[in-house]
């Protein structure tokens, strides 16, 4: 029998001479790794982020969107698949809550934490493990956009703008999933997140209907709702109908520099909170 | 949450690990027959858990501002298998392994030394999911002893296992020990420690009430007895008179009057002595047995509680050995 701990790992097995940031690097590849493993090997997880997107299309484009009359003039097509992109990648939030309650429920944290790794790497890996989930539900759309004739009317610079400030915004977004996963107990209870905060969210904005049809004490909530102004930037920079760009709130007027303010803002609030959550709750 | 009032642990060499003395206060809400302060012990050694008063210390690390030394030396397995249930079992231990600070080559490589080790070969290429509760403990030890562990801590590795996967469990833990690792293992079943420890720590109500060798605290609860059968028509009075110096205690008959019960310190060596003096006595004995004390016996006798609700655990515990 061989034996196990006597024999001392020699110095180049082991990696304690390197720094901490490399350290933190291989940690957070490590476990990214591991995420998208599981992607690989159960692609029906991607579901919500793929089958979910293109529903709300084809519903908002041939059930509801018949209904909807956008302010001025427009094709209400071109002008969902702006707000849609937005949903898609909020509706991941949920997903890397479950996903972290998982993790903390089956006692494999304890084990990460009794490990000399990096105490960020667990939550940095899964926030970038479900950037790349939104990369995929990003392209969904916009696949599925071009099948029921959305259109770009501007040139390369600004779509790689939109898209780039739409997952700027939806990375940072995770990390509200994050803390979501620190504070709830239990999967389902993640789970019902997406229903009770995540879609009143989406909603109440101009992501599916302009806001200028809501009553006059919900408009300005809708104005200000980050996800309006994702959805004002990404259809600015697409070319599409912005019918919002008429409204005087801040936001709907720079939209761009919105987004980005969110995104900034969310990332200072949420990524410290969320880790100061992780090491409160991983310490009992 | 504030846990512990005073822990003090000191593990010098790897051949010693005693807890020194611990007094342990249980987080509320978990005083439940079990929540006696078991897991919460390892929990701070393992460096999850800040004690909120005294100090810990593992290979002389302390735990709460040598974090980083302590994790490096240790390795943790807990009541339930911490895997990713979709990985293989060889991914686990590889990222197990990176995690550990071993590089991906050096980890890859020792994932598939302790997957022969613990005969999960076949089943490196599954994923966890499908493997049955012995393999995923299995793997589970295999996972905390990957990053070449000093100390090892065990919170009650067999707990909810069936009677072959706890005796196989009971085997790698002897074998460890036999290689010089330091393990602390927790466990609601005393027939285990008795079996697996060197030294025994006690915890009850989150406090240790006793601690040294299964023997030590055996001896500790009045030893052993000598139970002698008398042939039909002794003397009993004789008989009494005869053993009572041999006896720790007083010596008891039973009511039909032809056994008795002598406590003694230890039996070997006095069997001899007192089936001499009753014979000297003219008294005949059909039989002689020794009967020791068990760890059930020590925890009743420390507690004033008797650990009969989970008497089937032991019997199935006994069986496995």
């Amino acid at each position: 029998m061989s034996i196990i701990t006597m024999e001392l790992a020699s110095d180049q097995d082991v990696t304690y001479g390197r720094s901490p940031f490399a350290h933190f690097v291989t940690d957070v590849w490590v476990l990214t790794r591991r995420s998208i493993a599981r992607i690989r090997r159960e692609p029906e997880t991607l579901a919500d982020v793929t089958f979910m997107p293109v529903i709300f299309i084809l519903m908002f484009a041939y059930v509801f969107g018949g209904a909807i009359r956008l302010p001025g003039s427009g094709n209400y097509h071109e002008y969902l698949i702006g707000g849609m992109l937005g949903m898609g990648l909020a509706q991941t939030a949920p997903g890397v809550a479950v996903a972290l309650v998982t993790d903390m429920s089956t006692g494999l944290v304890d084990r990460f934490r009794s490990l000399p790794m990096s105490r960020w790497a667990m939550l940095t890996a899964r926030t970038i493990a479900e950037l790349l989930t939104q990369i995929i539900s990003a392209t969904v759309v916009v696949c599925v956009g071009l099948a029921i004739g959305w259109r770009v009317h501007t040139n390369a610079p600004d779509v790689i703008a939109a898209l780039a400030l739409a997952l700027l915004f939806g990375y940072a977004f995770t990390w509200a999933g994050v803390c979501l996963g620190m504070v709830l107990r239990s999967p389902e209870a993640a789970q019902q997140s997406g229903f009770i905060i995540f879609l009143p969210l989406t909603f109440i904005s101009s992501a599916f209907v302009p806001t200028q049809g809501m009553p006059g004490w919900l408009q300005p909530v809708a104005e200000w709702n980050p996800m309006s102004a994702l959805a004002a930037s990404s259809r600015t920079l697409f070319g599409n109908p912005n019918p919002a760009a008429s409204l005087h709130a801040w936001p709907m007027q720079h939209p761009e520099l919105a987004v980005a303010c969110w995104a900034a803002a969310m990332l200072a609030v949420f990524a410290p909170l969320a880790v100061s959550l992780y090491r409160r709750k991983a310490l009992g | 949450m504030k846990v512990l009032r005073t822990l003090t642990r000191q593990s010098e060499t790897r051949h010693r690990t005693p807890v020194h003395a611990a007094r342990l206060r249980s987080p509320p809400g978990s005083e439940n027959a079990y929540g006696a302060g078991k897991t919460t012990a390892v929990r701070v050694f393992a460096t999850l858990l800040r004690p909120d008063g005294g100090r810990a210390r593992v290979l002389g690390h302390d735990v709460a501002t040598e974090a980083g030394q302590v994790r490096r030396r240790i390795g943790l397995t807990g009541q339930y298998a911490a895997l990713d249930e979709y990985l293989t079992g060889r991914a686990n231990l590889v990222m197990i392994g990176q995690l550990s600070r071993l590089t991906a080559s050096a980890a890859r490589r020792r994932a598939d030394e302790m997957l022969e080790r613990f005969s999960l070969t076949e089943a490196a290429t599954r994923a966890v999911k499908t493997y049955s509760g012995g393999m995923r403990r299995r793997l589970d030890l295999a996972a905390s002893l990957i990053g070449y562990p000093s100390v090892l801590f065990l919170d009650e590795p067999t707990t909810g296992l069936d009677p072959n996967a706890r005796a196989m469990t009971w085997d790698i833990v002897r074998e460890l020990a036999a290689e010089g690792t330091t393990l602390l293992l927790t466990t609601q079943y005393l027939e285990e420690a008795d079996q697996l420890a060197r030294r025994v720590a006690v915890i009850d109500g989150g406090a240790v009430i006793a601690e040294g060798t299964p023997d030590q605290l055996k001896a500790s609860v009045g030893g052993e007895h000598l139970n002698l059968v008398l042939a039909a028509g002794s003397d009993l009075a004789a008989a009494i008179t005869a053993v009572q110096p041999y006896a720790t205690g007083r010596v008891q008959p039973d009511p039909a009057g032809l056994r008795l019960s002598v406590p003694v310190a230890a039996a070997r060596g006095l069997t001899t002595r007192v089936v001499r003096a009753l014979d000297l006595a003219g008294v005949q004995v059909n039989d002689v047995t020794t009967q020791r004390a068990s760890l059930d016996d020590v925890f009743g006798s420390l507690t004033g509680r008797t650990r009969s609700p989970h008497a089937e655990d032991d019997t199935e515990a006994r069986n496995a050995a």
